[in-house]
C-alpha cells in the first residue's frame, strides 16, 4: 500500500496544477498579510478566501484525478492488491498532496504572521476542509460512471455547501425572525463543514462579541471544549462517511 | 486448479453469465470461444475478481477467491484492451507491477527481449500503438512466471511475426504444465496450441471437450471446421 501511495503522490506532483495551487495560495496569504496591518482583520479576509477556494480546488482536482486514474485502478485490480488498499492509497495520496500544498501556501505564512491559537485554528480547519472535500470527490467519482456528470455533481455539492446552504439558512432566519431561532440556526450551521470551520475561527478572533445574541449562542454552543469536540467530531464524520461509502461501492464495482 | 460453481452475473438487464460451472486443471491449454458478447471476458474477469459475480463461487487451488488477493500472484493476465496510466513509461509500469507483486524469483524476460521492448521502454504509454500496448500486456502476463495464464484475445492487433513469437511462447509454457486459458475469434490460429475447447453461447457453456474428442466426434482435423460441424449437429 505504501508503494501505491508513493506512486500516487509522485504522479500528482508531476502534474503542475498542484504547484500552481500552492503558488496561488502563497500569493493570497502573503499579499493579505503585507497589505493589512491588523492581523485579526487579515485573518478574516484570508478565511473567506480559503473557505471559497480550498473546497473548490480539493473537490474538482480530487474528482478529475479519480477519473484519470481509471486505467491505473483497472491495472492494479488485476494484480494481487486488495481493493481497499488501492482506494485508501488514492485517498491518502490525494489528501497528503493537497494538504501539503495548503500547508506551504497558507500554513507557513499564517504561522509566521499570526502565531496564535487563531492562526492554528485557521490552518487546522483548512486541512480538515481539504480532506473532507477530497473524500466527497471520491464519492462523486464512484457514484457517476460518466466523467462530465461526476464533475457536475462535484460542482453542485461545492456550490450547495459554500453558497446555497448559507442562503437557505438566511432565508429560514428571516422567515422566522420573530421566534427565538438562534439555537436551531446554530444546529443547522453545524451540519455544514464550511460553516463549522468559519464559526470556529470567528470564535477565536472574538468577533462573535459583535454578533450580539447569535454570537453569544454560538459562543455557548461551539466555544466550550465540548462544543469544540462536537464540531471536530462532525468534521471527522464528514471525512469518514463519504470515504467509507465510496469504499463500499468500489469493493463491489465491476471493472 | 480453477473451479467455477454456478456463476451468474448480469449487468442491469443483460445477463452475461448464466449458471456457469467449469473445472480447469493444470497442464491444459484451453480455448474459450464463442460469438461476441457471450460472456467470455466476464468469465475471465470474474476469475480475477475484477467483476464480482452475483451468484456462485470460484475456487482457486481449492480456496474460495472471494475477498482474497494472494491467489493472483499465480495468475498472469493479458487483457483484451490493455489500459495503462497514460503518462507512465513502459519501464515504470513494469517496475510498479514488480513492486506490487514483491516478486523475488527469476523473471521471465523472454517476451520482453523477443519483442524488442528495450528499444522503447522509456516511451509513455499514451504514445504507444495498439500493437505495442498488446506486447507490453503480454510481457507483463508472462514476466512473473505464473502457473496460470489468462490471455484475452492475445493475438488481436499483433503483427504476424509477433503473433508467432507469442504462439511459440504459449506452447512452451504449456509444455511446462501451466494452465493456459485463451479466448480468441481466430480459430485457425488455435490449432496446435489447444488441448481443450470450451464453447460459450448466450451466457452459457455449450460444450467443454478435449481437442482429440472433438476431432474424433466430427472426423475433422481443424478446430474451425470441427466446431462449425458440431454446432450444426447441435442445432
Amino acid at each position: 500500500m505504501r508503494g501505491i501511495t508513493k506512486f500516487v503522490i509522485m504522479d500528482i506532483l508531476k502534474n503542475r496544477i498542484i504547484l500552481i495551487y500552492t503558488l496561488i495560495l502563497c500569493v493570497f496569504s502573503w499579499s493579505i498579510f503585507s497589505l493589512e496591518d491588523n492581523t485579526s482583520k487579515g485573518i478574516m479576509s484570508l478565511l473567506n478566501i480559503i473557505l471559497l477556494t480550498v473546497p473548490l480546488v480539493s473537490i474538482i482536482f480530487g474528482n478529475i484525478y479519480m477519473y484519470n486514474s481509471a486505467e491505473f485502478i483497472e491495472l492494479l485490480v488485476s494484480q494481487p492488491v486488495k481493493r481497499s488498499a488501492i482506494w485508501s492509497s488514492l485517498f491518502l495520496g490525494l489528501t497528503l498532496a493537497l494538504n501539503t500544498s495548503f500547508f506551504i501556501g497558507i500554513g507557513l505564512p499564517v504561522l509566521l504572521f499570526v502565531p496564535s491559537m487563531t492562526g492554528f485554528t485557521v490552518i487546522f480547519s483548512g486541512l480538515l476542509i481539504t480532506t473532507i472535500f477530497v473524500s466527497i470527490a471520491m464519492l462523486c467519482a464512484i457514484l457517476m460512471r460518466d466523467k462530465a456528470r461526476g464533475i457536475g455533481l462535484s460542482i453542485m455539492i461545492w456550490l450547495f455547501l459554500s453558497l446555497i446552504y448559507d442562503g437557505l439558512v438566511l432565508f429560514f432566519m428571516f422567515q422566522y425572525a420573530d421566534y427565538p431561532i438562534e439555537k436551531p440556526m446554530a444546529i443547522l450551521a453545524a451540519f455544514n463543514p464550511i460553516d463549522l470551520a468559519r464559526i470556529q475561527v470567528l470564535l477565536q478572533v472574538d468577533v462573535a462579541v459583535l454578533m450580539g445574541y447569535t454570537g453569544a449562542i454560538f459562543k455557548k454552543m461551539f466555544g466550550t471544549s465540548i462544543g469544540l469536540m462536537v464540531s471536530l467530531f462532525i468534521m471527522f464524520l464528514w471525512i469518514m462517511l463519504p470515504y467509507l461509502l465510496s469504499l463500499r461501492l468500489f469493493n463491489k464495482k465491476d471493472l | 486448479m480453477i473451479e467455477l460453481k454456478n456463476i451468474s452475473k448480469s449487468f442491469g438487464k443483460t445477463q452475461a453469465l448464466r449458471d456457469v460451472s467449469l473445472s480447469l486443471s493444470a497442464g491444459k491449454c484451453i480455448g474459450l470461444i464463442g460469438p461476441n458478447a457471450c460472456g467470455k471476458t466476464t468469465m475471465i474477469k470474474s476469475i480475477l475478481s475484477m467483476v464480482v459475480p452475483d451468484h456462485g463461487t470460484i475456487y482457486f487451488n481449492g480456496k474460495n477467491i472471494h475477498k482474497e488477493v494472494q491467489y493472483k500472484n499465480d495468475i498472469g493476465y493479458m487483457p483484451q484492451i490493455g489500459r495503462y496510466p497514460e503518462n507512465m513509461s513502459i519501464k515504470q509500469v513494469i517496475n510498479m507491477i514488480r513492486d506490487i507483486r514483491g516478486f523475488s524469483g527469476v523473471e521471465d524476460t523472454e517476451l520482453y527481449d523477443a519483442f524488442g521492448l528495450e528499444h522503447f521502454d522509456g516511451k509513455k504509454m499514451r504514445t504507444l500503438s495498439g500493437g505495442t500496448t498488446q506486447k507490453v500486456s503480454a510481457t507483463i502476463a508472462f514476466l512473473f512466471n505464473p502457473s496460470v495464464l489468462i490471455l484475452d484475445e492475445p493475438t488481436a492487433g499483433l503483427d504476424p511475426l509477433s503473433s508467432e513469437i507469442l504462439r511459440d511462447k504459449i506452447i512452451k509454457e504449456r509444455e511446462k504444465g501451466k494452465l493456459i486459458l485463451i479466448t480468441s475469434h481466430l480459430l485457425s490460429e488455435l490449432d496446435d496450441m489447444l488441448t481443450d475447447i470450451i464453447f460459450m453461447q448466450e451466457s452459457e457453456v455449450i460444450f467443454n471437450k478435449t481437442i482429440t474428442a472433438l476431432f474424433e466426434e466430427t472426423n475433422e482435423s481443424r478446430v474451425s471446421k470441427a466446431i462449425s460441424k458440431l454446432l450444426k449437429n447441435i442445432k
